[in-house]
């Protein structure tokens, strides 16, 4: 009988132990999540994005259009939809057009993104000037849409480039509301945030963007802050070069030759 | 100066990305905000006229609270996700205190609804039979303690929470319009005034909710009105329903005023695109007309008998509903009806009758606390029936 209560006194201690160590391990599983999910929304350590020895920590993009250079053809529009799997009426890349009278009157407009590029206007009026202006996701340094992802799921990698983790993001559409440029959205199959990764899966295998390799004028630009005698680098510290909505101090690293006053 | 005209939208600014379901979330959160300032005006600051309503209101606020977080579930893309908001926060985001605030608020409505009920659970056990008896003596939590010490302590536990309550629903509901406040890409959301527009049309709210609720609670269950009780809550509602109505033209005025690139799309926004639900029903119909009958209320209160008061300000607390649902409406829809470009609107936003984002489930999701409230009701009176409950003593 003692020896039957000892032994059933033991199984319940080694139950309890059991118990604890369990309840450790729930801990350690959920604080552990907690940590990486943390590390990963403010900068992802280089070893969590290497992939066949690309390392994210020695690269610094940047990206540059050339307004002038920019004829509206909507190549990159199309090469982007085509490479990215783009759902229809969204747009990780699109192209406006501006035409601005010498009376002062603005017109902008961008047929589905210009994904099948621009007809002509008639509109009889004294154009002064006009252009293109090709847009995508600024990749701010100071993004409100990382800074206000509730899960995370948003981040900049350290290479510069603002990603969003599908399997994190819950659909809430908070950074969708937060980006002042309209460069996200909420996918139509997914669920989840959608957006320019600046073709992240190219980059990463020594590859250039969609959109930057099919402009046929060379319009758009990728170039790399940390490698040595970077045209792009070079512009951007020689040349009169400006960014969309300064004034938010989103601090964008998409960066633009030629931007006029009217663009929004 | 060059003219631009309102016609370009940024290729994704097409969809509408916030429905109807993020216009019920914060309205339904300021209920609960609202219905609990209207609990602790009686418990801390001693307004003994409040008593009648003082239990109906702390069950109000939880009950709105169990369903604050429907329309949120309803709206996110992966809903089955939606736990990682508190499980794995990301502390930059507002969003992410979401999880915090929410949790606390709940555990701190729920001590306090127990701490004013459990003399009279611990009654209703020991009359009990079977499993009503067991039901009671469970909530009672093992502690069967009616002692006039016991209860003595249960009453300024009581005061404590629901003075530290009262930081806790402005912050929940502050929170709410700061997460539309704090939206610099938004030339609409964007002003430090949107936290504090929310929490006091959230208080509006929840005194005219209560106020509705003990009128049709008193004539459905044949108890008497009290009349003072009516006019206290007329009064509040006539000041708070002031104060948000001035914070929220101060808004538009100083927009207006300081003539920013902001106000050439703001103003065409409430003029034009959302002029009938904006000056119509949130500014004319919901501010002015019970402005007006309030302060028959208020002012002429000895001219009016207790019928007449009732119905006034019945009215009034109903019209002060719809003005802050079409506050919440107008901030949320009326946000996104114009592109991030500053210079283009999207077609006007109608929400789907059916459907998981749809005015069916935005019915359906508000009539729960109204269903919750009732089962309560059928357990734990709402009504105050007993002076010496902790409750229903007046704060020393």
């Amino acid at each position: 009988m003692t020896s039957k209560k000892n032994e059933h006194s033991c199984s319940r201690r080694e139950f309890l132990s059991l118990a604890a160590k369990g309840a450790g391990a729930v801990a350690v599983v959920l604080f552990s999540g907690d940590l990486a999910l943390v590390s990963a929304s403010s900068a992802v350590k280089g070893a969590d994005l290497a992939i066949g020895g690309y390392d994210p920590t020695r690269h610094r993009y940047i990206y540059l259009v050339d307004i002038d250079k920019c004829i509206g053809c909507g190549a990159c529009v199309r090469a982007c939809s085509h490479e990215n799997q783009v759902p229809k009426h969204f747009f990780r890349t699109w192209v406006e057009r501006y035409e601005i009278s010498r009376s002062g009157e603005v017109a902008i407009d961008s047929p589905d993104g210009a994904l099948e590029g621009f007809e002509p206007r008639a509109t009889g009026e004294d154009i002064g000037k006009a252009f293109f202006v090709p847009k995508l996701c600024n990749h701010c340094s100071n993004t409100p849409c990382v800074q206000l992802c509730p899960v995370g799921a948003s981040f900049t990698s350290p290479d510069g480039v603002v990603l969003v983790d599908q399997e994190r993001c819950i659909g809430c559409s908070y950074c969708v509301q937060a980006c002042p440029y309209g460069s996200r959205f909420i996918h139509p199959e997914t669920h989840t945030a959608s957006k320019c990764t600046l073709c992240y899966h190219r980059l990463t295998r020594g590859m250039t963007t969609a959109c930057v390799q099919n402009c046929p004028t060379g319009a758009r630009k990728i170039g790399d802050a940390l490698a040595l005698g970077d045209e792009v680098a070079e512009i951007l510290a020689t040349r009169d070069v400006r960014v969309l909505k300064p004034e938010l101090h989103t601090q964008p690293n998409c960066n633009y030759l030629g931007l006029s006053k009217e663009v929004r | 100066m060059h003219e631009q005209g309102l016609n370009f939208l940024f290729p994704n600014d097409f969809h509408i990305m916030w429905s109807l379901m993020i216009a019920l979330y914060p309205y339904i959160t300021g209920l609960v905000a609202g219905a609990f300032i209207v609990s602790s005006l009686y418990h801390v600051f001693g307004r003994s006229e409040l008593k009648p309503v003082a239990r109906l209101s702390m069950v109000a606020s939880l009950s709105f609270l169990l369903v604050a977080t429907m329309p949120l579930l309803a709206h996110l893309g992966h809903p089955e996700r939606a736990l990682n908001i508190m499980l794995t926060p990301h502390f930059t985001s507002a969003m992410s205190a979401f999880g915090m605030i929410y949790g606390l608020y709940l555990i701190l409505v729920l001590v306090e609804i127990w701490l004013i009920y459990r003399v009279e659970i611990i009654e209703l056990a020991a009359r009990s039979r079977g499993f009503k008896r067991w039901f009671f003596a469970s909530l009672a939590l093992g502690v069967y303690d009616t002692s006039p010490a016991a209860r003595e302590v249960d009453r300024k536990a009581v005061v404590v929470l629901a003075g530290l309550g009262i930081p806790a629903a402005c912050i929940l509901h502050g929170y709410v319009g700061f997460m539309f406040g704090s939206v610099k890409a938004n030339a609409f959301w964007s002003t430090p005034l949107m936290p504090i527009i929310f929490l006091f049309s959230a208080v509006t709210s929840g005194v005219a909710m209560i106020l509705i609720l003990y009128e049709i609670l008193c004539k459905t269950g044949g108890r008497r009105i009290d009349g003072a009780c009516v006019q206290s809550l007329a009064q509040w509602l006539w000041l708070f329903a002031t104060v948000t109505v001035t914070l929220e033209v101060l808004e538009i005025v100083s927009l207006s005023y300081e003539q920013n690139e902001e106000w050439l799309i703001v103003g065409p926004l409430i003029f034009d695109k959302i002029a009938f639900s904006f000056i119509g029903i949130q500014m004319i119909f919901g501010s002015l007309i019970p402005f007006v009958l309030l302060a028959i209320v208020v002012l002429m209160r000895r001219y009016l008998t207790d019928p007449m008061r009732h119905v006034i300000a019945f009215v009034a607390a109903c019209i002060l509903l719809i003005q802050v649902f079409s506050m919440r409406w107008n901030v949320v829809i009326g946000g996104q009806i114009f592109s991030k470009s500053g210079v283009g609107f999207r077609e006007s936003y109608v929400p789907e009758l059916f459907g998981r984002e749809g005015i069916a489930m935005a019915l359906l999701i508000f009539i729960l606390p109204f269903v919750i409230m009732g089962i309560f009701n059928r357990f734990l009176p709402l009504a105050p029936n007993r002076p010496e409950e902790p409750g229903g003593e007046d704060p020393a």
